[in-house]
């Protein structure tokens, strides 16, 4: 045991005496976090939008206050006639547009319809789609607030939408989740591989090997440090998350806990995995990033819903380890809910990490002979 | 030579430290070692030569308890290599080819790491670093980091720190590679000191000047030991001036 320490501490040393190795481990993190968590957003906030409004009446004015004053948008001009909606679009003040026709008013009372035009910045069609929407849902709101006026005819029935566990639709709630999987599986893998595979090339593995250590011994002593670090890195993402964009953990924090370990251990298995197959340190980062990131990004359902996939990546990413930890982290962050609902992955995880293990053991034995 | 006066005295009934009986390890149907004896005693400098490919590294690891014969009795410091190589590796130093010390340690705390890796107590390694660092002349250097040595004290480090353990036997895998000539025979002279104080040195070298400093060389050729003696008999039975030349007329693959 005593001989185990002090490898560990040799491990410490190597990391916190390397100043890139610190940087990937939790300088990379906070970026990541905070990169996606602002830059990344879905969410529209003070979206300029300019009024064109040849009516002028109550309920236009009405119409355009609620509309700039729901902090979606925010209103950056107040257009004349036509010909200035080309002008303020090219000039990015406006993302969009509304008009109100010179009835607008008149016709709404006397019909009990009228036609509002909403013209959005097709050049950015995220944007586009969201403002669309957002607008449509400001109108039809007021839709409802007319309809119970006095003397404006039948009351409209209106769908009520609802979004459960993140009724704002909050894009981080679904972005924090999937950069704590992605971090941690990348980091564990990559770190872990590479601390191995320097041990390999420098040759000082060969010394170890011939020492007294048992290659568990020096296996463990490489990715205990890493374990650590790697858990107290969560718990960092997750502070951040909470000061940053009050993002709570809704269900048992110490099950997120324990459940966080788990992923780690299975990524640093993973990580020991890459090792055994790779000689040098660059084919430990290739495979680590390249192998990792990109089908993690893409398949795990991280962005892309795997409902929506067709079969054969459906499959790809059926044995990708992060698609499950999605749903567990997703499922106690966000939905609150408890072991009973994600037992199924958190089995799955186990297993994965069980298979990984006695691949390794079986390729460091080849290795050895 | 110092070396050979002390040889006539050595020759005598010595305890053997390393005893190879009818070693063979196959690799599928490739014969790695071929039905190796030879013996080992304590105090010694056994030189292992061989062309690449001849089978050393193969009989080395297997001294060193690293992987385990197909056939035939291997005891090392009075272990079976086959039933308890992890005795073995407690009895055994080792350095190898490559740089075995950690560059972004000090020279301390790499002596510290191996210490308690071969199961040291920390006064004693304290003791032993201190007299270390005495006798290398190395204090200023105790607490540098190993990036920042040159080539030659590291590569004396590394063998100090193999043998810190006070091993009965001690591996150097070509320790000499890469090594300017005065560092080689500074390095040398510390072999020769250690042998004096009992440890068994097992070394093996492409240096051909290097095998004339053993007391006695084996010759390896396509997995077979082929020649094993000390240097003075070896080159009188090959007629030859120099090892050099004896390895040359021995050890060429044969067409």
């Amino acid at each position: 045991m005593k001989r185990f320490i002090g490898f560990v501490k040799k491990e410490f040393l190597h990391i916190f005496r390397d100043f890139r190795t610190l940087i990937i481990l939790f300088g990379i993190p906070t970026a990541q976090i905070l990169i996606f968590g602002f830059v990344v957003s879905t969410d529209i906030k003070d979206a300029g939008v300019a009024i064109l409004d040849l009516s002028k009446d109550e309920i236009s004015v009405k119409l355009s206050d609620k509309i700039c004053s729901s902090g979606f948008f925010k209103r950056t001009g107040n257009l004349q006639n036509y010909g200035d909606i080309d002008k303020v679009m090219k000039s990015g003040k406006a993302k969009a547009v509304i008009v109100f026709g010179a009835n607008f008013g008149r016709d709404l009372i006397s019909t009990g319809k009228s036609d509002v035009s909403i013209i959005t910045d097709g050049s950015e069609p995220n944007v586009a789609t969201l403002i669309t929407s957002y607008a449509s849902a400001i109108i039809t709101d007021f839709n409802r607030d007319l309809a119970g006026l006095p003397g404006t005819g039948s009351i409209l029935v209106q769908p009520e939408v609802r979004m459960f566990y993140n009724p704002e639709l909050k894009s981080h709630f679904m972005f924090v989740p999937g950069v704590i999987t992605l971090i941690m599986i990348l980091i564990c893998a990559l770190m872990t591989s590479v601390t191995i595979t320097r041990e390999k090339e420098f040759g000082t593995m060969e010394v170890l090997l011939v020492s007294p250590l048992k290659p568990v011994q020096i296996i463990l002593g490489k990715v205990t440090p890493y374990f650590l670090l790697s858990f107290l890195n969560v718990i960092l993402i997750l502070l951040l998350s909470w000061f940053v964009f009050k993002l709570p953990v809704k269900g048992s924090l110490v099950l997120l806990l324990a459940e966080s370990m788990l992923y780690i251990l299975m990524s640093l298995t993973l990580g020991i995995l890459i090792s055994t197959v790779s000689k040098t340190m660059q084919q430990a980062i290739f495979i680590s990033l390249i192998g990792l990131m990109l089908p993690t990004i893409l398949l795990s359902g991280f962005i892309f819903p795997i409902e929506n996939m067709p079969k054969a990546y459906d499959l790809v990413s059926a044995v990708l380890p992060p698609r499950y930890f999605i749903v567990i982290i997703k499922n106690i962050m966000i939905k609150g809910t408890g072991f009973m609902y994600v037992w199924k992955e958190t089995l799955i995880l186990a297993f994965m990490t069980s298979v990984f293990i006695l691949l390794s053991i079986r390729n460091f034995k080849v290795t050895l002979e | 030579m110092i070396a050979s006066a002390k040889k006539v005295e050595k020759t005598m009934d010595r305890k053997k430290v390393i005893s190879v009986k009818n070693l063979v390890k196959k690799f599928g149907s490739f014969i790695a070692n071929d039905n190796l004896n030879f013996e080992v005693y304590e105090g010694e400098i056994f030189g292992f030569l061989g062309a690449n490919g001849a089978g050393k590294t193969t009989a080395l690891r297997i001294l060193s308890g690293l992987s385990s014969p197909t056939s035939g009795e291997v005891m090392v410091a009075g272990y079976n290599a086959r039933r308890d190589p992890e005795k073995i590796k407690k009895s055994i130093g080792y350095m190898c080819q490559k740089f075995s010390l950690y560059e972004d340690l000090t020279s301390k705390e790499n002596i510290m790491l191996y210490g308690g890796i071969y199961g040291m107590t920390k006064s004693l390694i304290k003791k032993r670093t201190q007299d270390l660092l005495n006798r290398l002349d190395f204090n200023e250097y105790g607490d540098r980091l190993i990036s920042d040595l040159p080539l030659g004290l590291r590569q004396k480090l590394a063998f100090s720190v193999a043998v810190l353990h006070e091993p009965k036997i001690v591996f150097l895998d070509e320790p000499t590679g890469g090594v300017d000539p005065i560092t080689r025979r500074q390095f040398w002279e510390m072999i020769y000191e250690t042998a004096n104080r009992g440890i068994t040195v097992f070394v093996t070298t492409h240096y051909m000047d290097e095998a004339e400093y053993c007391d006695r060389i084996s010759i390896m050729s396509e997995g077979r030991i082929v020649a094993l003696d000390t240097p003075a008999e070896l080159k009188k039975q090959y007629a030859a001036n120099s090892v050099e030349e004896v390895f040359v007329k021995i050890a060429r693959p044969k067409e």
